[in-house]
């Protein structure tokens, strides 16, 4: 029964798929463009930018039409609104990674002192898209989970990668600019890893029917939350 | 506290036993809806809510029914729960008479003669069945020539006139028009104001827009109650889930 539908929601799937793969490329290439100052990697960042973009829309529109002809409900309903607020924060992945990449072709290749944190960081978040688009495909609140938690490190690392610019701009003031962009590009990867957490949180709404952000949970953390649920069902 | 209570009620056709220890309890002013596949116990059970299956040959039913805490299967006068509890049907019934004598029918059983109360009752009837306005020039005239979301306003009305409390609906809309559809809705989301509605429909979007709880049922059984937002978005029996978004059986 529904067939129809159900091949409706694999194609919505496998766009979503699409998509993180290329979340994943542009991060990928704009880390290279800045890591190794390859600006054909830069480019190619920025162009696959674009093709997010019309994915965005693509999904966008598919999932208004679920709505209007479907008129989803308890599951349905969950995957296909969390893919409609999925969409929005991988779209912003796109448009970050060229940022960045848009950057390091501005940046002189001159060698400064290596700021070590930044480059954990580009680790570190491409990782975290990578792992909640798994989350997403798999269904795995684990990794959802893993996810969300994973994003204190990448703030505790924008905030090593800040303390010491602030000390490079202190000794070398000539070279402020270059740190300035450094500092840019830092906050750009942190705020890569917020898109990723969006994404997890949205993947395990998709699973659960719990949104940190619409059942209120602020003051429990979402991942006490999701420890208690995540026991919950081992226990089940 | 619940208004209709519904504890441990089988109800047997024959042999056959159509529903299996039913509990369920409706609020006040609340609308609340059975939902479910054709053949699932759901218009039986709206019907014993008021008596309705007490002609149905071979009907047995056992356990309770409480409406404000008293038994309509044993103490109630039977006249005085269908006032309390009145129905709409899936299909317009008009009287062929008037649209006044409709509405007056049930009034009149009750007793009430006087023109300017009859009168009264009528206008206040239609008035709140949001069909006032179309018919009130000519009440005179025939329930038959209006057209069927009319006439179910009209029928509506009708089982208004003698102030029920609980208003019982069988698909109430499902041989109607969109718009005339969308009016029965309207109406039914004003009148929980004042009533308490029960509602069989087939239509899912119909019980996720208007009614307050709701309540699957399957091979005579509740299977899942629960209020209606979380009965679909997160329904807690895989069975709703299956049923609600099309994936039964």
């Amino acid at each position: 029964m529904r067939n129809r539908f159900d091949e409706q929601l694999e194609v919505l799937n496998v766009e979503l798929i699409e998509m993180g793969v290329l979340c994943e490329e542009v991060i990928a290439k704009a880390a290279k463009a800045f890591l190794e100052h390859d600006n054909e990697a830069a480019k190619y960042a920025i162009s696959k930018d674009l093709e997010i973009d019309q994915k965005e829309k693509d999904i966008e529109a598919l999932c208004l039409k679920l709505l209007l002809q479907q008129q989803p409900v308890a599951k349905d309903l969950r995957q296909i609104s969390s893919a409609l607020k999925m969409i929005t924060d991988m779209e912003r992945i796109g448009d970050q990674a060229s940022d960045i990449a848009e950057i390091s072709t501005m940046m002189r290749s001159k060698s400064f002192k290596k700021v070590e944190p930044i480059e954990k960081m580009s680790t570190a978040t491409i990782k975290m898209v990578t792992e909640s688009i798994d989350a997403f495909v798999k269904k795995d609140l684990q990794l959802a989970k893993d996810v969300i938690d994973y994003d204190d490190v990448v703030d505790d690392l924008f905030d090593e990668v800040r303390n010491e610019l602030i000390d490079f701009i202190r000794q070398e003031s000539e070279n402020a600019e270059y740190y300035v962009d450094l500092l840019m590009i830092a906050k750009y990867f942190e705020r890569l890893g917020d898109h990723a957490t969006n994404i997890a949180e949205w993947v395990v709404f998709s699973i659960t029917g719990v949104h940190k952000d619409l059942d209120g949970l602020h003051n429990s953390s979402t991942s006490d939350y999701l420890t208690k649920l995540l026991d919950q069902r081992k226990k089940e | 506290m619940s208004k209709l209570k519904v504890e441990n009620l089988d109800l047997y056709y024959g042999d056959f036993k159509a529903l299996k220890d039913i509990n369920i309890e409706v609020s006040e002013k609340e609308i609340t809806a059975f939902i479910g596949p054709s053949g699932c116990g759901k218009s039986t059970l709206l019907k014993s809510l008021n008596r309705m299956n007490d002609l149905v040959e071979g009907c047995k039913i056992t356990g309770t029914v409480t409406l404000d805490g008293e038994d309509i299967y044993k103490s109630m006068d039977i006249n005085l729960l269908r006032k309390r509890v009145g129905m709409v049907f899936q299909k317009p019934n008009p009287f062929p008479m008037s649209i006044y004598d409709n509405i007056a029918f049930g009034p009149r059983t009750h007793g009430i003669r006087n023109k300017g109360k009859l009168d009264d009752i009528i206008e206040k009837s239609l008035r709140d069945a949001a069909i006032w306005d179309e018919v009130k020039d000519r009440l005179k005239k025939s329930a038959l020539g209006l057209s069927g979301g009319q006439q179910q306003r009209l029928c509506i009305a009708r089982a208004l006139a003698v102030e029920p409390e609980v208003l019982l609906m069988d698909e109430p809309t499902s041989a109607l028009d969109p718009i005339s559809t969308s009016k029965i809705e309207d109406l039914a989301v004003k009148l929980k104001d004042d009533y308490t509605i029960i509602m069989v429909t087939h239509n899912m979007q119909q019980a996720a827009r208007i009614s307050d709880r709701t309540a699957f049922f399957l091979l005579g059984e509740v299977v899942e109650y629960n209020d209606t937002e979380t009965l679909f978005s997160m329904p807690s029996d895989k069975r709703t889930e299956d049923y609600i978004t099309g994936r039964f059986g």
